[in-house]
């Protein structure tokens, strides 16, 4: 698996960097229910350029919600989100905030990919297709250039002999490493991981985290995961912060929050899983 | 009964005239009714709902409407506003906008079969909304409408008689011209296996089709 793609450096269309460390998603006060249930209750957090950040926590504590959130699956119900300094939700016409239209919302999630736990690789269209058809057709990239994007992806993710199949043709390990290189071809800032791993058996776990460990550790895209596998969360994470109820209840690197966490709800929470 | 195959052979070439009439009407309206109910299913998802909403219920009245009626409309109510097309053209479209309504129910399921996580990705990936249509919903959804919407063509030919009343003379219309000039039966008895000569052949066309593309 190579190991020195960088999706950032190798793209001259990138948007201009941002300085290292400064705060690329935001969320203020962000309220999101379904009926009654308060998911996500007035939630503040930011994650900074190039960091990685794991959510963990108890399922229905919301972490996926805000994955779906910042991907323009769901909306909030309250409160705003920014991504590189854009609302991602809303925009600024004559000094108010306003539901932002179609095509702001398009320019600014642009800048966000997701990897989801069921893949949703397109099964109509074979592996090259599926990673080439929104570089083509979103970026406006000819098919060589997005061929050979493809390419490139596929070799970091060790799939290259596979570029010619069907997704059901692979192995749900092999499928998810398709979509990781489907989501990294449209060269996003933002990578959401959503429990890549929980729908896969469990001999190939360790291929799909092997190629996230690649990429978290050889590219400066900014990472939110959502997952179950807390070595791997250990791993790759720069913070983990913990959700209980819709809130974070308690945030910090790694070491400190599996080695010595604060708050009791994290020590039950980390002691149940691990 | 007396049975005369020179009546038979004196009926052929009436007969071939209402072969014609009927497999035109049968391919165009077919054409039609699958364009048209791909749009109606289509806006009828649409959220904006004064465009979703008129849709939806003037393909809820078609559907409850009968066939007959509506050609009797076209024919006859719609000239006075100024369209005027020859009874072939007007039994055609009859067809063609009544089975439409049908094959948008069809259509619809097609499209609601195809998983949520399919729409989830093309968001995802910013696919503008034509595009998620026409390469990843409609492409997954057509395979699984496609046995259903042959059996709206065995179900239009078997109604196509239907347009002899406005006087496009397909082959029942042929039949009966011809009978009741004659005074004879045996044209019914030739147009009788006629229809079981093309619509046998096309269910189980239809059924070899249901198996290759269901897996």
């Amino acid at each position: 698996m190579s190991s020195d793609f960088t999706p950032s450096q190798k793209d001259a269309a990138q948007p201009e960097s941002r300085a290292a460390g400064s705060e690329l998603i935001r969320f203020d006060n962000v309220t999101k229910r379904f009926g009654d249930n308060v998911v996500l209750d007035d939630l503040e957090f930011s994650v900074s350029a190039g960091k990685h950040v794991t959510l963990i926590g108890p399922s229905g504590s919301g972490k996926t919600t805000i994955l779906r959130l910042l991907m323009t699956l769901l909306t909030p119900d309250e409160g705003t989100i920014t991504v590189d300094g854009d609302y991602l939700t809303h925009e600024e016409r004559g000094g108010k905030l306003v539901p932002a239209g179609e095509k702001h919302v398009r320019e600014v999630r642009k800048k966000i990919g997701m990897v989801f736990q069921q893949f949703n690789l397109f099964p109509n269209m074979k592996v090259l297709r599926n990673i080439t058809e929104a570089p083509v057709h979103v970026l406006g990239l000819s098919k060589d250039e997005a061929e050979q994007r493809a390419r490139e992806l596929l070799e970091l993710v060790g799939l290259t002999e596979h570029i010619d199949k069907y997704p059901l043709q692979l192995s749900g390990g092999q499928q998810q490493r398709v979509a990781i290189a489907r989501a990294l071809a449209m060269r996003p800032q933002v990578l959401l991981l959503d429990e890549v791993t929980s729908a896969l058996d469990p001999e190939l776990v360790a291929g799909v985290l092997d190629v996230l460990r690649d990429i978290a550790h050889s590219t400066d895209i900014t990472m939110l995961c959502v997952t179950h596998e807390m070595g791997f969360a250990r791993d790759i994470s720069d913070d983990v912060l913990m959700f209980n109820e819709g809130k974070v209840i308690e945030s910090g690197p790694p070491e400190k929050m599996f080695n010595d966490p604060e708050h009791e709800r994290t020590r039950e929470f980390l002691s149940a899983i691990l | 009964m007396n049975w005369n195959w020179d009546v038979v052979s004196d009926f052929m070439p009436y007969f071939w005239d209402g072969v014609v009439v009927t497999f035109q009407a049968l391919a165009i309206g077919s054409l039609l009714a699958f364009t048209l109910g791909l749009v109606w299913a289509i806006l009828q998802r649409s959220h904006r709902k004064w465009i979703s909403w008129p849709v939806l219920s003037i393909t809820e009245f078609i559907r409850n409407t009968p066939l007959l009626v509506q050609l009797f409309f076209l024919y006859y109510v719609v000239p006075e506003m100024g369209i005027s097309m020859s009874a072939l053209a007007t039994g055609i479209v009859g067809l063609g906008l009544h089975y439409s309504t049908y094959t948008a129910e069809v259509y619809r399921a097609g499209i609601d079969g195809v998983p949520a996580g399919q729409w989830e990705a093309a968001t995802a990936l910013s696919l503008p909304r034509r595009r998620t249509w026409t390469s990843v919903i409609l492409p997954q959804a057509f395979r699984r409408v496609v046995p259903a919407l042959g059996n709206y063509v065995v179900a239009m030919l078997k109604d196509s008689p239907m347009i002899a009343v406005i006087g496009a003379f397909e082959m029942l219309g042929e039949a009966r011209a011809f009978s009741n000039a004659t005074f004879t039966i045996e044209a019914y008895a030739v147009v009788g296996v006629a229809f079981i000569v093309i619509a046998y052949p096309a269910s189980l066309l239809i059924r070899a089709l249901e198996r290759r593309l269901v897996q």
